[in-house]
């Protein structure tokens, strides 16, 4: 396991050359993505770019850029120039991206290497990588086990030890979830902190990219790469745009008591009370917080995320790029083409965004969840007065087994911590806290730390406090 | 929900649906809706709070060409399912033939 410091370290210094890490990134990926399926694409070709790192290592040494030579995996929704990105859809499944992603051009200009496009939940739309329309990934601490999702192709390829960091998406929790089932640090920005440019929309409202890593630092390193203002997203933010979050050396933790009652494993409970133990031996205080609202937030996420589903996904025609299905008339060809290009859960969550978008129906539903949205943002602010960081599992059991959650609300309820982080825009970082032991198996278990709107940069402060520098 | 609802959704969202696929998504969207209607109580009274978006307010930009002419023409035509020249294929919207 390398992180992206000690490579960046060894680079500069001679001892590592970016090539022997780029072919055994590949010798890894030979090795173990037959079982695995972290990566549905793989790029040898980018070989020729480890080659020039090394030069430029031995011409520039400490100068060179931040990513010089490391190689990154890269979540399949995320537009690579020249490169296939299916999204992990039928849909999309001989489609090459024509432009990059703003997050790619700003990796690329920081000297990343781009090794391979990993695999997800089709068009970002699940908890387990599972509706995947080319086969599942594994997790790869438990074969057995899902890596989580929608991300779970790229917390797979750096559990497995292919590469030291890569790039997912997060629209409801699907960076953090899978972080936490992998043992890895995941990060969801503050909304509008990186730019959706190149990103495959899902729910717009919601959706940011984001790292999954071994460290808090190598994480807030990417962010650092990948975020600020774009012209291309008019929702980034500006310095501006939130008030300043002043980072702590010690904090007030904020522990949603009433929200942690039910619904989670007692285990996964029991890891999270000795991490607040921990937290308070270290000096932080830790209160008991309510947020009645907050709480219930994954009822109105399953009205605002599939109403965006649906307009967002309303794209995919069969006439401009895609799969295309032959039929008489236009119309024909959208029912045909939409029917054998997109999978159950795509279907499922278009049917349903169809539904609390129409007459009759939006008020109830769409209407009144964006309500709830507003009403949540206004509980948080108020409990942020008085506590620094939110504190919650990020998931409420393990890794569970593939093929294990087959209702599909059973699996929403995976979302219950993640999705209200999402719907509110504020910043999260999960951490691994722990393990749970599963049929003789120690299977890592994360905590989600929730700062305030800008608060990105105090989340990786106290991250690196108690995660990096644990003894 | 009922099949015909589900039915109709279908031909709104434009997707093909086989009779199964009705008949699994009317329980399951059922099932979903049932849950997420639990907003109503969650919203409350709406009367004195509208919905807002935070910090975000519309930014707008010049209506302009930003990149170099055809830069791009070559690789989307690529992508496209059928074409002729320089041009997209669209199948006819009426069906006249019958």
């Amino acid at each position: 396991m390398h992180t992206i410091s000690e490579l960046r370290k060894k680079f500069v210094s001679g001892e590592l050359s970016p090539v022997t890490v780029f072919d055994e990134a590949i010798a890894t990926i030979t090795a173990k993505n037959g079982d695995i399926n972290a990566f549905l694409a793989v790029f040898t070709e980018a070989r020729d770019e480890a080659v020039a790192a090394e030069a430029r290592y031995k011409a520039e040494g400490d100068a060179a850029p931040a990513l010089l030579g490391i190689p990154l995996a890269v979540k399949s929704n995320i537009l690579i120039k020249g490169k296939k990105a299916s999204a992990a859809s039928k849909i999309l499944e001989n489609y090459t991206a024509t432009y990059d992603a703003t997050v790619i051009a700003r990796l690329r200009a920081a000297g990343a290497i781009f090794i391979g496009a990993t695999n997800m939940d089709e068009f970002a739309m699940g908890g387990s990588t599972e509706n995947s329309a080319f086969g599942p990934t594994k997790n790869p601490l438990d074969t057995k086990r899902v890596p989580g999702g929608s991300s779970g192709g790229s917390a797979a390829a750096v559990a497995m030890g292919a590469v030291p960091a890569a790039l997912g998406t997060d629209t409801g929790g699907s960076i953090r979830q899978p972080a936490s089932f992998c043992g890895l640090v995941g990060f969801k920005p503050t909304y509008g902190a990186v730019s959706r440019y190149g990103l495959m929309a899902m729910g717009s409202s919601l959706d940011q990219a984001g790292p999954l890593t071994h460290t808090v630092e190598d994480a807030e390193l990417i962010h650092s790469i990948i975020s600020g203002t774009d012209s291309y997203d008019a929702t980034t933010l500006t310095k501006e745009t939130y008030p300043e979050v002043p980072v702590k050396d010690k904090c007030v933790f904020g522990v949603p008591r009433k929200f942690l009652a039910d619904g989670i494993d007692q285990d996964v409970l029991d890891t999270f009370n000795a991490h607040v133990e921990k937290l308070k031996a270290a000096g932080h205080t830790v209160v008991d917080i309510e947020l009645p609202i907050f709480e219930k937030g994954l009822a109105a996420y399953y009205i605002v995320m599939p109403a965006e589903v649906s307009s967002n996904l309303a794209r995919f025609d069969g006439m401009r790029y895609g799969l295309s299905v032959e039929g008489d008339t236009l119309l024909d060809v959208y029912q045909k083409t939409r029917a054998q290009g997109f999978g159950k859960e795509v279907k499922r969550r278009i049917l349903l965004g169809t539904y609390v978008l129409s007459a009759g129906y939006y008020d109830a539903y769409y209407g009144k969840a964006e309500l709830v949205r507003t009403k949540m943002r206004a509980e948080l602010a108020e409990v942020f007065k008085t506590v620094d960081v939110i504190l919650t599992p990020t998931a409420p059991t393990p890794a569970f087994k593939i093929g294990e959650q087959e209702d599909p609300l059973a699996m929403y309820r995976q979302d219950i911590f993640t999705v209200p982080v999402n719907l509110t825009g504020v910043p999260t970082l999960s951490i691994p806290m722990g393990t749970v032991e599963r049929e003789g198996i120690d299977l890592p278990v994360g905590v989600q730390y929730i700062a305030p709107h800008g608060g990105d940069a105090r989340l990786f402060a106290i991250g690196k406090k108690v995660y990096d520098e644990r003894q | 929900m009922t099949k015909e609802e589900v039915e109709h959704l279908a031909k709104l969202a434009r997707i093909e649906l086989s009779p199964a696929e009705v008949e699994t998504f009317t329980t399951e969207i059922s099932a979903i809706l049932e849950y997420v209607s639990t907003v109503k109580d969650i919203a409350g009274d709406s009367a004195d709070t509208a919905p807002t978006v935070g910090r975000h307010h519309n930014i707008f930009r010049k209506d302009e060409v930003t990149n170099e002419p055809n830069s791009f023409t070559e690789a989307l035509l690529a992508e496209m399912p059928q074409t002729e020249g320089r041009f997209m294929v669209v199948k006819k919207i009426l069906n006249t033939d019958a």
